[in-house]
């Protein structure tokens, strides 16, 4: 234990000790077993109560996938709460931010340690997908691009999540207003919303803003169409949530 | 060179100015009372001083790091335990003590850790979470986080706030202890501490330096210390 002690250059470990640290975080709490638990529940009768997967006859995830945007928008701000209000809560933050990490490497950890959460939610279902593929003869590529694109638009969510957590020491307030912010999201794209808005901006304007809803941009993943501007829609929002978020930190 | 550095430290929360441009040094051997009222500002100069709050004016060295430029490394040399010690409650003391090896990178956090546990006297509570410990015990795993990586520089708020009298003397113990070969400085607003601790201190009130001399210097104004401290910070 002495200062000769210290390796010259850490590298990766303090990033990968925190990673750790906040994926075990949410297993050290039973909420992250109810969490997968209602997960579980609502994707599978969605699906198949909802959507009628087994009903509709064909062997496709898509009536399974259609939904993941309102699982989302719920689950990843309630993952993400507490990225950085229970940091604030407890008092940790101020520990955490006078440790030899960066600001950025503390949140790019955190933030990968809740998507890696929402993967172990997501990879949980694949039980749907092994009965499609037990009842008849599915496309596998089309299902392996529906889980692909439900994982980055997780990330989305979670990146709006991150925000709502910086600017709060309240867990509920984090989530709530997480919550409010994807289901925004989530209602652009829906006929009754989108009529709502031409009223107030027009038929373009509409248009445009139809692209950032996050059905729209789900859903030709579950059509096995792996196109770039979705993933970069995705992607962006997750980053620019994460880059946001750790710039209110920073800023605190 | 001083292992501590505040160089025309000024911070404002809105409209009040809770630090207004504090200086002094503190060299290796130097354990520095940190005395004031509460709300003089020693908790917003402690936390400019580790980096946590930036500063509006002026600049804060830890062992010839500027905290704003050279943040990572001037952490490294740091060990701080803010006021209250917060610590993620979930985890036992073995697994935080750990974490706190691992983000600091120490070549063998495992041994860190068992010296650190046996240093701070924590073997009897390493296995059990953080939230179900006393408050000595929590003080103590605080200042044991501050203390895992031997670093040059120690900063503690109130460590031995609400602890019992023989909670104060173990941490007034280990601190002796390790005394010789670090810069301390530790906030307090126990007045017997100052005999007891320190080699020097800095009185603070309403954001700026009132006293900084040595303790012979400080003790020799007066028997009693509470009159002392009213007439300082009036």
């Amino acid at each position: 234990m002495s200062s000769s002690e210290k390796s010259p250059s850490p590298g990766l470990k303090p990033f990968t000790a925190m990673v750790r640290r906040e994926f075990a975080g949410y297993f050290r709490t039973p909420l992250a077993y109810v969490f997968l638990a209602v997960f579980n529940a609502f994707a599978v009768s969605l699906a198949f109560f909802v959507g009628g997967l087994y009903e509709s006859g064909i062997a496709s995830l898509d009536r399974f996938f259609l939904y993941h945007p309102w699982l989302w928008a719920f689950l990843a701000p309630a993952a993400g709460a507490r990225l950085w209000a229970e940091e604030r809560r407890q008092g940790t933050i101020e520990l955490l931010l006078t440790w030899p990490i960066t600001v950025w490497q503390a949140a790019l950890g955190k933030f990968l340690a809740a998507w890696l959460f929402l993967a172990c939610a997501l990879l949980m279902t694949v039980p749907v997908a092994l009965t499609v593929g037990w009842l008849g003869d599915p496309d596998w590529g089309v299902i392996l691009a529906g889980y692909t694109g439900s994982l980055l638009c997780a990330g989305a969510c979670l990146g709006i999540a991150a925000i709502a957590s910086a600017l709060t020491r309240s867990q509920v307030i984090a989530f709530v207003t997480g919550f409010l912010a994807c289901f925004i999201l989530v209602l652009v794209g829906y006929g009754v919303f989108d009529e709502l808005l031409a009223g107030l901006l027009g038929s373009t304007g509409v248009d445009e803003i139809r692209r950032l809803g996050l059905w729209r941009n789900l859903e030709p993943f579950t059509l096995g169409l792996v196109d770039v501007r979705p993933i970069a829609y995705f992607l962006s929002v997750a980053f620019a949530g994460l880059g946001l978020s750790t710039i209110i930190v920073e800023r605190r | 060179m001083p292992l501590i550095e505040a160089k025309n430290l000024s911070k404002s929360f809105g409209a009040i100015r809770a630090v207004c441009d504090v200086s002094f040094a503190v060299d290796r051997g130097e354990v520095v009372g940190f005395l004031g009222p509460n709300g003089a500002g020693k908790s917003t100069t402690m936390k400019m001083l580790t980096g946590h709050l930036r500063a509006d004016e002026g600049a804060a060295v830890i062992a010839g790091f500027d905290v704003a430029d050279q943040a990572v490394q001037a952490k490294q040399h740091l060990g701080y335990s803010p006021e209250g010690a917060p610590a993620y409650g979930e985890m036992t003391v073995r697994e935080f003590l750990r974490f706190a090896a691992d983000l600091r990178g120490l070549a063998d956090p495992a041994e860190s850790v068992r010296k650190t546990l046996e240093l701070c006297r924590l073997n009897e509570v390493a296995a059990q979470t953080i939230d179900t410990l006393s408050k000595g015990y929590r003080m103590r795993v605080g200042f044991a986080q501050a203390v895992i990586h031997d670093p040059e520089v120690l900063i503690l708020d109130e460590p031995t706030d609400g602890l019992d009298p023989n909670q104060k003397f173990e941490v007034r113990r280990i601190l002796k202890e390790m005394a010789a070969r670090k810069a301390v400085i530790v906030s307090t607003h126990i007045l017997e501490e100052v005999g007891e601790l320190c080699t020097r201190v800095i009185v603070i009130a309403k954001g700026e330096v009132r006293c900084d001399e040595s303790r012979e210097k400080f003790l020799a104004r007066g028997s009693d210390l509470n009159a002392v401290f009213r007439q300082l910070t009036a």
